[in-house]
């Protein structure tokens, strides 16, 4: 019995590294595309450090970049976070955490350490998948963007670089696991639409919050909605709870 | 306040709200966060946001809306995922399309 738990928590830390690896790498993106948007590299960083979570962080300097003000940026960052808290509940009774260790799991719950810790079977392999995930991730993403940042800092005019042209891509490959599900699509195509027709009318990084209320109003009123698979996501599990989609183990 | 100090106060609340919102999730009794219509609505805010950003990244200029070197590179990003490639990889072929785009003249 001891044998089949050291492997399978062997097995989780290997998978562990695999993910922190591929994800810390595109922290280099972020990095660049931080300074782009007009942060200065110590920024870019202490964001990355306290907010630590792709999409958002993402999702922060792209309202920046747009011309969006900071209450806009900070509402859309934390948004597009909100998911985040679901991971959480999930992770809770899973960890069984007290104290400090539960502030400092809170930090590093995001999609990968979420996905990876409940891809485990064994009680312990999934402690560790969380915790190597996250730290890991964390380690690695912050090592990153701060190469990135230093880097972006260099190239000078964004624009020569295409780096406005990286941010679209950037959104696109954060977006595109979620996009799975019909119903998601939807929603991801009428946000589109309706951030694009408010921007002549609203102030920079509005039309992107009003975007917003399109996934409220589908995924709260929808009717007859709370059938199976009905997350949003395209995520399932054995279990069919599973709130992480399969394919976010190659991305933040 | 200069720019500098509401980018900073911008950054520490920003971060700050999104710590706040994992640690909620940790905190608050699993039940309340399992009902199906909450998770269906924080995952689909999440896609509506981030389709958003893609729209507003790629056509967006200032208050108004054009097209230019970042849709042929947002169309090429588009074909490098349905392939399956890797992020950084579609990131930067992103904007190596953009700027030998813009390197040739074809698109403003």
């Amino acid at each position: 019995m001891a044998a089949a738990v050291s492997s399978a928590v062997r097995l989780a830390r290997r998978e562990a590294l695999g993910v922190s690896v591929a994800t810390g790498l595109y922290g280099i993106s972020f990095g660049a595309l931080s300074v782009a948007a007009g942060l200065s590299v110590l920024q870019t960083v202490v964001l990355s450090l306290i907010m630590f979570s792709g999409g958002s962080q993402f999702a922060f300097v792209g309202v920046i970049a747009a011309g969006g003000g900071g209450p806009a940026a900070v509402a859309t960052g934390a948004l597009v976070g909100v998911r985040n808290a679901l991971y959480g509940a999930r992770m809770a009774p899973l960890l069984g955490l007290h104290g400090w260790r539960r502030l400092l799991a809170a930090q590093v719950t995001i999609d990968e350490s979420t996905a990876d810790a409940t891809a485990q079977e064994q009680p312990r392999a999934v402690r560790e998948g969380f915790w190597w995930t996250g730290v890991g991730i964390y380690v690695l993403w912050n090592s990153f963007v701060t190469l990135g940042a230093f880097a972006g800092n260099a190239l000078g005019d964004p624009r020569t670089w295409g780096l406005d042209a990286a941010a679209a891509a950037a959104f696109l490959g954060l977006v595109w696991a979620r996009l799975a599900d019909p119903v998601a699509r939807w929603v991801g195509v009428g946000a589109a639409v309706v951030a694009l027709a408010l921007t002549p009318v609203l102030p920079a990084g509005l039309p992107v919050l009003a975007a917003a209320a399109v996934a409220v109003v589908v995924g709260w009123w929808r009717p007859g909605s709370d059938g199976p698979g009905g997350d949003g996501t395209g995520g399932e599990g054995a279990d069919g709870e599973s709130l992480v989609p399969d394919d976010e183990r190659a991305g933040q | 306040m200069s720019p500098d100090v509401l980018m900073w106060l911008a950054i520490v609340a920003g971060g700050l709200a999104v710590y706040a919102i994992k640690l909620v999730g940790h905190l608050l009794p699993e039940h309340w966060l399992a009902e199906p219509r909450v998770a269906r609505t924080a995952a689909l805010v999440t896609v509506a946001l981030l389709s958003a950003l893609v729209a507003i990244q790629t056509f967006a200029s200032g208050q108004g809306l054009t097209v230019d070197a970042r849709l042929p590179a947002l169309v090429v990003a588009a074909i490098a995922l349905a392939l399956r490639a890797p992020f950084l990889v579609v990131v930067v072929l992103g904007a190596a399309v953009a700027a030998g785009v813009r390197a040739l003249g074809w698109m403003a």
